[in-house]
């Protein structure tokens, strides 16, 4: 058995002369979250599809553990669990018809403790075409995960997902990879990437532009550490970038809001200097550069480290 | 229960369960041979010899020919054969479970029709009710892989409307169903012997009403079972998972194979 649950080694896929996908190659761990990030027409879905077997490489190796999708269609099936961002079932099928037969096809018994825990059990005789998107969602989702599956790709999972539905989501995610499963992700949420993910790939114009686990990803950018704070007497209006490791500041409403390379010691200059001149504090807030700020930054620069 | 069975139930069910189903599968060919059966039998009493391979021909056309097709392509335009091939369904699956629905639909309009027709309609009787039987399957088995060709092989919902009337409208006209084939002038004869519903309406009179017909009863069996089998064999070929896939190689014009015994039998029928 491969090392990798997942192996895609210079991969390109082309439309006509337009470049899709661009020599990619990149591994996930078994038991690994990884996400794919990327703008619209980036070339995650071709990578993914062609991962699932719906359309076929030009150049380029690609494995689900030891199964190549081209060769092995039968063998994937029942070792991937996929929840497309694009597809649909019959209208007039029942959530339980579809639970029955994709299980049937797969040789397993349904799962109907999914239905309950995704919401879907009052829904069990409604046909496809009577429930909401967020409800075909997370049908979609129960279908991936009913047979097993060593390995899930979830295309923006919880896209038209209600905040509950997507934290059931994210739980069920976490569940999954505690059980082993290894889980890609495509998704236009960083906040959700930088969440759930273990590593990401960014993918832009077909070619990955960065690797590496969120934390490593927003270290390495430029973004810096946010502190705002609120005073009682305002002093800090006053104060110019006098604490250490700021680059600048700006003031917005009643927030001073400090621009810092390394916020420990400016969180710590700031408070003694509220204690040495008697101002108390009425709000500290510090925020970490985020990942969708890096990805900005990356999308933004075309893709130059 | 397997897959097959679950797959197969709940085709069946959609074609009650779907009003636009049930329109073509049910309500659409009663309600035309009811009004056949009242008013045409009126008119011409010579149709009551005809009433009832035509209607059968005709409810089997109306589910195969242009609710099956649409149904196809529906599907796959909506994205519904990437699910099903993602969870493991195959392609012969997919073409087949759905035929066998309609075509089961379609026996059962038939055997309506076969049982009412005469207490009903004073419609001439069956003198062989085996063969009816088995005509009315072979009839079920071409005409589902005519619309499974039909469904496969086009682009899109205009595209199947229009291959789909190309062979249902002239199949009432030309195709012995309403005027008996030897009635139809000799050129559009030539054109009958394009049509499906041609060779249907011959083996019925032939084999189950044992009456006479212009076509020898041997050829009408052998173009349906071949034109079915090769029907068959270029679906497969010819089917594709996703319309936006660039897999699709092979050109739909390819289909057009399947008159290959149709025009064996005019050539045959001039020079023999």
């Amino acid at each position: 058995m491969d090392e990798y649950a997942v192996t895609v080694r210079n991969f390109t896929k082309k439309y006509g002369e337009f470049v899709a996908v661009d020599d990619v190659s990149f591994e996930v761990h078994p038991g690994e979250i990884f996400g794919l990030l990327g703008p619209n027409g980036a070339g995650k879905t071709t990578t993914l599809e062609c991962l699932e077997g719906l359309r076929l490489p030009d150049v380029g190796e690609m494995k689900i553990q030891d199964v190549d999708p081209r060769r092995e269609p039968g063998r994937l099936r029942n070792l991937l669990g996929v929840q497309l961002q694009t597809s649909g079932l019959p209208g007039s099928m029942t959530v339980e018809e579809s639970l029955n037969i994709f299980s049937a096809y797969h040789d397993v018994q349904p799962r109907n403790e999914l239905l309950t825990r995704l919401g879907l059990d009052e829904k069990r005789k409604t046909q496809y075409h009577q429930l909401s998107t967020g409800q075909q969602r997370r049908l979609s989702l129960a279908l991936a995960v009913n047979h097993d599956p060593k390995v899930i790709i979830l295309d923006e999972p919880t896209a038209g997902l209600d905040v509950s539905s997507r934290s059931e989501l994210h739980n069920l995610m976490q569940e999954l990879k505690s059980q082993g499963t290894t889980l890609i992700l495509a998704t236009h949420d960083m906040a959700e990437a930088e969440k759930m993910t273990d590593r990401v790939a960014i993918l832009l114009r077909g070619k990955i532009v960065a690797t590496g686990s969120p934390r490593d990803l927003t270290a390495k950018g430029s973004g810096m550490t946010k502190i705002s704070v609120s005073t009682e007497n305002s002093i800090l209006l006053a104060v110019n970038n006098g604490f250490p490791a700021v680059t600048h500041k700006m003031i917005k409403e009643e927030y001073t809001i400090y621009f810092s390379t390394d916020p420990g010691p400016t969180v710590s200059a700031i408070l003694d200097h509220l204690a040495t001149n008697q101002d108390s504090l009425i709000d500290l807030r510090v925020e970490r550069p985020s990942l969708e700020e890096r990805f900005l930054e990356i999308t933004n620069d075309g893709g130059t480290e | 229960m397997s897959a097959f069975t679950n797959h197969f139930l709940y085709e069946f069910k959609t074609g009650i369960r779907n009003s636009s189903a049930m329109l073509m599968l049910y309500l659409l060919p009663l309600g035309f041979y009811a009004v056949m059966g009242f008013i045409m039998v009126e008119i011409n009493p010579g149709f009551k010899d005809l009433l009832i391979p035509s209607m059968i021909i005709f409810a089997i056309m109306s589910s195969m020919i242009l609710g099956f097709p649409t149904g196809l392509v529906e599907a796959r335009e909506s994205g519904i054969y990437r699910s099903y091939k993602i969870n493991g369904v195959r392609a012969i699956s997919i073409l087949m479970i759905p035929a066998l629905s309609v075509g089961f639909h379609g026996l059962i309009t038939s055997a309506l029709v076969a049982v009412t027709a005469v207490p009903f309609f004073d419609a001439a009787q069956p003198q062989n009710w085996l063969a009816l039987g088995l005509i009315s399957l072979l009839v079920v088995f071409t005409f589902s892989t005519f619309g499974m060709l039909i469904g496969v092989a086009s682009s899109n919902s205009r595209a199947v409307v229009l291959w789909s009337q190309l062979i249902y409208l002239p199949s009432i006209l030309l195709g012995g169903m309403m005027i008996p084939l030897s009635l139809i002038p000799e050129a559009f004869q030539k054109v009958s012997g394009l049509l499906p519903s041609s060779y249907a309406m011959q083996a019925f009179q032939a084999y189950a009403f044992q009456q006479e017909t212009i076509l020898e009863p041997w050829l009408t069996i052998a173009v349906l079972l071949t034109s079915g089998i090769l029907a068959l064999a270029l679906s497969i070929i010819l089917f594709s998972w996703d319309s936006r896939n660039d897999s699709r190689s092979k050109s739909p014009l390819l289909g057009l194979l399947v008159l290959i015994p149709y025009v064996a039998a005019i050539l045959y029928s001039t020079f023999s």
